[in-house]
């Protein structure tokens, strides 16, 4: 009898350490799933109506096309027979599990900043989803790109392998937002100019650039003449992260991704870290001469044809003083969006017109029509100059022969 | 002397709450569908009827089964035109559906049929093509699907009137070329395989000079038995 007892009594605790391990396990998968988000893996990871992380997504690059990799765990196909000491290998060096050099195309220079125990809880996410047995499409790179050796050239120019290190002289919330931008964010990979090599330099990032083969300008997270935030209220900040829309101006093209795949799901406290550093990295910078390429006959007169065109098509929503009804009309006046340096963003926005993201905060988005269909080049050219100098914005005009250049963009 | 103070204080009072709401109103847009689907009025219509482009289609009055699957298929890219499928891809399955069921419940008016370029003989091979098929070469009636009345039928089979001639062959012509695909077991895949690029052409004619019926509403499900399946019209 009391050794029947004392038997149920191990069988019970044995049961309870059981459960225990596995509400560990269960906590370290749905972290796991969190930084996932936070990292944005499904956007290159997941092809257009393909099954989650089975990978096959094209990625064009100036260089061929890239086919991103299952990362599943299946054992023949995806990465079910990696130990957590490959997947961190691959997150933090940039390395295959054989040693092997991984295209930079993969945000390893940002991932390295990823601590072992997010990497490993990643891992455990990726281990805990159901295998797709779907082989990995080899990439289709010109010679000699081809050669994965090339690939030392970048890694000793644009790569520092390293953890990311707290700066004890600034707060924890503001250290907490510079992890998760410089890391799983990997937003230096959009946002900072792009050389002939594909990379970003340390010294140059956060400084906006064009992406290649998108035709998107990424602007510069730390100019208060692009979208530096340093005048922003934390409230806009943490607004257009997390639903697309703020009272300061819209997400859209390449960024309405970022938002849809990843911001949106992250926590209020980790937004809100990241708006603290994103407005503390601003610098104010001096004003650009305010010059234009255009003869200033020429340029006034597209103004005034600018502001005829603006009227007609464009006051309805975005309001005759360029006030629109924020945030689903998004204002057009003290928009830093629009009066940048390069005009490609607002002249895409006309041509091709744009939904913010669909978001938990913004379900159902107000949109723009595309307006290459209705607009000669010239009234493009006029009505972008028009928005980039009325009401005290400090843009420049901008040519018909820009607006033309930009009609045969990728639109996805 | 306090008759007249209090009118002027109603008025203060009257043209106090007018601003009030005015100023509301005025800061935000309409909280409508129709304000929300302005993106897509220049080439659709206000109310979906289509425009002079012969090449958008109308979509007034379609089921809206039918349109969603559209812009499910347009999001992922499975239907392509650009600047559509821009338009669309971060857009929820939720929010889609709206705007399905937006269109859908739209109803102005179909259209004048516009007196057709091709010849009698055509248009009648045409007609022959859409209300009797062509049994020797395994092309089923359009009336056998799309309902005879071409009205449609909820929830995944579209009507075939209000559309152009230029639309209708194009869209036949996509499905040959396999850049239109829908839902497995794709039947107008199989239908537009067997058609030649002439039948293409005499079908598509004779169905944009029909006129108006009556009541255009596509029937309910389960109306008629369709000749084989299709994965978009769920039985
Ligand atoms: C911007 C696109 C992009 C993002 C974002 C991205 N990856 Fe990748 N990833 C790639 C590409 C491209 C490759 C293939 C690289 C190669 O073949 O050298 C790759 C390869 C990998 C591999 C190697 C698998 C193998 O067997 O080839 C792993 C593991 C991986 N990624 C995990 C992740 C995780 C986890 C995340 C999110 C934290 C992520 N990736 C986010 C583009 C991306
Ligand atoms: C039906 C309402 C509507 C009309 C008409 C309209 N827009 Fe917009 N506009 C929007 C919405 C909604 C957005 C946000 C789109 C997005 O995020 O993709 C937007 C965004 C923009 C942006 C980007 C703003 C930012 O915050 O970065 C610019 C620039 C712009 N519109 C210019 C114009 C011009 C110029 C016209 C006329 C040729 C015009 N719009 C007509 C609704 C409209
Ligand atoms: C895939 C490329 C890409 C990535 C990754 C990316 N961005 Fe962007 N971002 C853009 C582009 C392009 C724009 C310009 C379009 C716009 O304003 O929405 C932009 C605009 C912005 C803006 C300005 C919006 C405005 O209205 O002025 C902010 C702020 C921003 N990004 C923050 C971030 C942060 C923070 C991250 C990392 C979590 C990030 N971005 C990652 C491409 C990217
Ligand atoms: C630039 C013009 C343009 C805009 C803007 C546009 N569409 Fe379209 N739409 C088209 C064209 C052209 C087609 C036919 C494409 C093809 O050839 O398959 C189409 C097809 C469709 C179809 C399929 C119709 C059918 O009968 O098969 C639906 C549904 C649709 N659009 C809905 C929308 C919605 C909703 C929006 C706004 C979010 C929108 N469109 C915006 C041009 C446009
Ligand atoms: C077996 C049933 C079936 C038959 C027979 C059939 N259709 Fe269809 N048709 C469909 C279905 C289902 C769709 C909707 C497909 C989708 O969801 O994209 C469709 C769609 C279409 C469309 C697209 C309409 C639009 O607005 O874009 C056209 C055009 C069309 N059919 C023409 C024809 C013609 C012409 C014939 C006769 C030669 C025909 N169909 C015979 C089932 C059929």
């Amino acid at each position: 009898m009391g050794s029947k007892l004392s038997i149920t009594l191990l069988a019970l605790a044995a049961l309870t350490t059981v459960a225990q391990a596995q509400d560990k396990s269960s906590d370290i998968i749905a972290r796991g799933e969190y930084l996932a988000r936070a990292g944005d893996c499904t956007a290159c990871h997941t092809a257009p109506e393909g099954r989650l992380f089975a990978g096959g997504r094209a990625m064009p690059t100036p260089f061929g096309t890239l086919y991103t990799s299952n990362i599943t765990p299946d054992p023949e196909t995806g990465i079910g027979r990696w130990s957590a000491d490959d997947f961190y290998k691959t997150m933090h060096s940039g390395r295959f599990p054989d040693g092997g050099l991984i295209y930079p195309a993969m945000p390893f220079a940002s991932y390295t900043k990823v601590t072992r125990a997010d990497s490993d809880a990643i891992f455990a996410y990726l281990r805990s989803i159901p295998p797709v047995d779907q082989k990995n499409r080899p990439h289709d790179l010109r010679f000699p790109y081809d050669n994965r050796q090339l690939i030392l050239g970048w890694r000793t120019l644009y790569f520092r392998e390293g953890e990311f290190k707290p700066d004890p002289t600034k707060s924890a919330e503001w250290n907490r937002g510079a992890y998760l931008v410089e890391g799983l964010g990997h937003c230096s990979m959009c946002h900072s100019p792009i050389n002939a090599l594909g990379g970003t330099s340390k010294s140059d990032a956060f400084k906006g650039g064009l992406i290649p083969m998108q035709n998107w300008y990424a602007p510069s997270l730390t100019s208060n003449r692009e979208a530096g935030l340093g005048d922003w209220s934390i409230k806009d900040i943490t607004d257009l992260l997390q639903t697309g829309v703020s009272a300061r101006g819209v997400v859209y093209g390449p960024m309405a991704e970022v938002v849809h795949n990843s911001l949106q799901y992250l926590s209020d406290e980790d937004t809100r870290a990241m708006a603290v550093y994103l407005k503390g990295i601003s610098e104010p910078s001096p004003p650009p001469p305010a010059s234009s390429a255009l003869p200033t006959t020429e340029s006034s007169l597209l103004i005034s044809l600018g502001k005829t065109v603006y009227d007609k098509n464009c006051a309805s929503c975005h309001g005759t003083q360029g006030e629109g009804k924020p945030p689903h009309w998004p204002p057009l006046a003290n928009n830093q969006s629009i009066e940048m340096e390069s005009a490609v963003n607002p002249i895409r926005m006309v041509l091709n017109g744009g939904y913010p993201p669909g978001t938990k905060g913004n379900p159902m988005p107000y949109g723009m029509p595309p307006f290459a269909g209705l607009l000669s080049d010239n009234e493009v050219a006029a009505v972008v100059s028009y928005i980039r100098t009325a009401w005290g914005n400090r843009g420049t005009p901008v040519s018909a022969r820009e607006a033309n250049e930009l009609r045969s963009a990728p639109l996805n | 002397m306090f008759a007249r103070v209090a009118a002027s204080a109603l008025v203060i009072v009257t043209l106090a709450v007018f601003d009030g709401a005015a100023a509301q109103t005025a800061n935000q847009p309409p909280d409508t569908m129709a304000a929300r689907v302005e993106a897509c009025t220049p080439c659709h219509g206000n109310k979906g009827e289509g425009t002079s482009d012969v090449y958008f289609p109308r979509l007034a009055g379609k089921p809206a089964g039918y349109l969603y699957n559209q812009l499910l298929a347009f999001r992922s890219g499975r239907r392509k035109y650009p600047p559509m499928n821009y338009l669309l891809e971060f857009l929820p399955d939720p929010y889609l559906e709206s705007m399905a069921e937006h269109f859908a419940g739209e109803h102005p008016p179909l259209p004048q049929p516009a007196p057709s370029e091709v010849s009698k003989d055509v248009l009648a091979q045409g007609e022959l093509l859409a209300t009797s098929g062509d049994a020797g070469r395994n092309i089923p009636a359009c009336v056998s699907c799309h309902g005879p009345g071409l009205t449609g039928m909820q929830p995944g089979i579209p009507g075939l009137l209000g559309l152009r001639a230029a639309y209708i062959s194009a869209q036949l012509g996509a499905w040959r070329y396999g850049t239109r695909t829908a839902k497995s077991p794709d039947c107008m895949q199989l239908v537009a395989g067997h058609l030649t690029e002439a039948d293409v052409t005499a079908v598509a004619a004779w169905l944009a000079t029909r006129p108006a019926p009556t009541n255009p509403a596509p029937v309910p499900k389960g109306t008629y038995a369709l000749p084989f399946g299709c994965g978009s019209q769920p039985n």
